[in-house]
This record gives structure tokens, C-alpha cells and sequence, in this order.
């Protein structure tokens, strides 16, 4: 468990650094995503099922997409998936990579590649709403 | 970064049979873990054929037997034989439990014996708990109080506030939950794991204790508090039926309601 070498008294390896004194906010913020994706899940399979194996054209995607309520509810659907990705990821690398420097290079490549994919979607939706 | 294999000298290799004695008609096998550090020689599996005939009931009667009869040179730890010391835990038939409470019958086939899962071995059936302990000392499990206790000595609870300590009290430290937990295997340098928390749950649930706001400050953390996942196994494996899960998602709902 602990490297050869370490004298310190066994207290004191178990204090550690101490509390981070956070935790909450990431912990709640994972819950309030996962409840609020069921719906937009939902939302977003019943959608896409219906255009797909409806055989629609382009055209009636772009007037779907264009429709204020779906556009919101896309946009929603895609920062709420990302950033719930990235805090299930973060979580995922906390309990599995042990050496601190891996952990928070690849914590923030996953933040970084989670909030890119959010804001491209987010972006080509507004694009396809505002027909750029 | 990830660990794939185990340590060197880790994999347990066959070892020795004991058979029963000559004209033994009803026999159980025991297959268990046997380590010596001073050999620098790889764990091994040894097989022990007892006489049931002769042999009390439980799985902790067995390994008695082993040591007086068959092999002195097994070493567990034990000390109350009726479940209330929490000595005997180690890991039987596939889960961690108190040897003393395991009947030989319950398990199926052979009886598998091993040392609680992923704490470093002192020798066959010890684990190292220094660790674990040190944990234990780190929530600093006594009652807190500025306030001076009444004339009489004893600070009072109502029968309401007595009971929010049951389900929490009875635990003896046995360490069954927290060396079942996969979190604490991976991380058990740093997360606290079911059983100090369970503790830690004990005197924030203790309505004399007037340190509720720091201990929660203390357990706030990514690591000591939040790598508990809701596994589970920790309540599915308590020899004395115990729930340390609800008593950490109590805790992680109380940093919930003191945030707003």
C-alpha cells in the first residue's frame, strides 16, 4: 500500500495532506446531470429514431432542428452529456490511475475534449437554426 | 499509472496436505492460505482433511483444530469465539466474514480460507491493520463537547436522539466491509473506506457530541469521503448485519443539506 522507505508514523500517513474540503459540488453535480439526462435522453432517441426511420429529408431535419423548442432542448442535451461525461470520467481516473501526474494530465484532456465537443455541438446547432 | 499485475511473490502456489487421522469416516477439506515472510518463498495453498467427527461446528472450530492437531504452525488471529470481538475475520468461502459465525456446513465444497483480500499479510491468516487503525484514529472517535457536563455526570439523550445511534454502535471493527470494497483495495491509502466511515457516522449521528460541523469539514473530501460508488458490498458482507453504506450516503447527505 505505501512505498518502501516511508517512516512516517502510520497517523500521519492516514491524516495525509488533510481535507480537500470539496467534494459536495462535484458529487451533487453528478446527480442533478444524471436526472436531468433521463428525459433528454429520452427526448433525443425518440427524436432521432423518428427521423431516421421515418426516411425524412434533410429539409424536414433542418425544420426540426430549427424549431425553438428543439433547438433548446439539443442544446440542453449536449452540455448536460458532456459535462456529465467529464465528471464521470474525472471520477473513473481518480479511482484507477494512482501516480498524480498521469491522473491530472488525462483529467485535463478529458475536460478539455468534453467542453470542445459541447461547444461544436452547441455552435452547429445554433448554425443550423440560424441557417449560417 | 495502473497497477495490471500483482506484486512479485504474490501468486500462491500448492502446498502441503494434511490427511485424517487413520479410521476417520466423516472428513471436511480445508484449503488454506499459508504465508511466512521469513521464507521469502511464495504464498501457498495447503490442504488440510479434518475429522468432522471430532470438530466443532464453525469454521474457526476447524482452524483451532488445524493448529492443535494437524499443523501448529498456522497462525490467525481470534480470541472471543461467539462474534463480538471481530478478531476471526478473514476471508471464507469466497467473502469476508467472521470465522467464528461461519458454519462449516454453510460452505459449498472445500473451505477456502484466506486472510482479508488486499491488506498487506503479517504471516498465513494476519493482515497488517496498522493501517486501517491509524484511519480509525484519524476521525478521532470519542465524543466532543465544549460544554461541560451536567452536575449528575451524565450527559442525557432522549430515546429519539438514543436511537439514531443504533445499526452504528454495534460494529466491532473487523474490517470484513472496508477489505471487501474495490474502492478501498485501489485506493485505501487515502479513501477511508466503509468501516472508519461507519464510525465517523456514529458520532456526527451522536446528538452530545458538539463537533458534527468539523467532522463533516474533515470527511469533505474527493478521496476519504467520495470514492465510496454505492458497491454495496460492504452491507451484503458485515457479519453482524450491519449497513455501513446507508450510514455513508447519510453522511454525504448531510454535507448536502449543511450546503443549502
Amino acid at each position: 500500500m505505501f512505498a518502501s522507505g516511508n517512516l512516517r508514523s502510520p497517523l500521519g500517513r492516514a491524516r495525509g495532506l488533510g481535507s480537500a474540503k470539496e467534494g459536495l459540488h462535484h458529487w451533487w453535480a453528478q446527480r442533478l446531470t444524471s436526472l436531468a439526462l433521463i428525459p433528454l435522453t429520452l427526448w433525443f432517441v425518440a427524436g432521432v429514431i423518428h427521423l431516421a426511420l421515418g426516411g425524412e429529408p434533410y429539409e424536414s431535419f433542418m425544420a426540426w432542428i430549427a424549431n425553438p423548442c428543439t433547438a433548446t432542448l439539443m442544446i440542453l442535451f449536449l452540455g448536460v452529456s458532456f459535462h456529465h461525461a467529464q465528471l464521470g470520467v474525472q471520477v473513473v481516473l481518480e479511482d484507477y490511475v494512482s501516480c498524480h501526474a498521469w491522473r491530472t494530465g488525462l483529467t485535463i484532456v478529458t475536460k478539455f475534449t468534453c467542453y470542445g465537443f459541447a461547444t461544436l455541438g452547441i455552435v452547429s446547432t445554433l448554425i443550423c437554426c440560424f441557417g449560417g | 499509472m495502473v497497477e495490471f499485475s500483482l506484486p512479485k511473490n504474490s501468486k500462491p502456489t500448492k502446498g502441503k496436505t494434511h490427511p485424517a487421522p487413520a479410521g476417520a469416516k466423516n472428513t471436511k477439506r480445508f484449503q488454506v492460505y499459508r504465508y511466512d515472510p521469513d521464507t521469502g518463498a511464495n504464498p501457498r495453498i495447503d490442504t488440510y482433511d479434518v475429522d468432522m467427527d471430532t470438530c466443532g461446528p464453525m469454521v474457526l472450530d476447524g482452524l483451532l483444530k488445524i493448529k492443535d492437531e494437524m499443523d501448529s504452525t498456522l497462525a490467525l488471529r481470534r480470541s472471543c469465539r461467539e462474534g463480538i470481538c471481530g478478531s476471526c475475520s478473514m476471508n471464507i468461502d469466497g467473502g469476508n466474514t467472521l470465522a467464528c459465525l461461519k458454519s462449516i456446513e454453510d460452505c459449498k465444497g472445500d473451505v477456502k480460507v484466506y486472510p482479508l483480500p488486499h491488506m498487506p499479510v503479517v504471516k498465513d491468516l494476519v493482515p497488517d491493520l496498522t493501517h486501517v487503525y491509524a484511519q480509525y484514529a484519524s476521525i478521532e472517535p470519542w465524543l466532543k463537547s465544549e460544554t461541560l457536563p451536567p452536575a449528575s455526570g451524565e450527559r442525557l439523550q432522549s430515546p429519539e436522539e438514543r436511537e439514531k445511534l443504533d445499526g452504528l454502535w454495534e460494529c466491532i471493527l473487523c474490517f470484513c466491509c472496508s477489505t471487501s470494497c474495490p474502492s478501498y483495495w485501489w485506493n485505501g491509502d487515502r479513501y477511508l473506506g466503509p468501516a472508519i466511515l461507519l464510525q465517523a457516522a456514529r458520532w456526527i449521528n451522536d446528538s452530545r457530541d458538539e463537533a458534527t460541523g468539523e467532522r463533516l469539514d474533515e470527511l469533505e473530501d474527493p478521496f476519504k469521503l467520495y470514492r465510496c460508488h454505492t458497491i454495496m458490498n460492504c452491507t451484503q458482507t458485515c457479519p453482524k448485519g450491519l449497513n455501513p453504506a446507508k450510514a455513508i450516503a447519510d453522511i454525504k447527505t448531510k454535507l448536502v443539506e449543511r450546503a443549502g
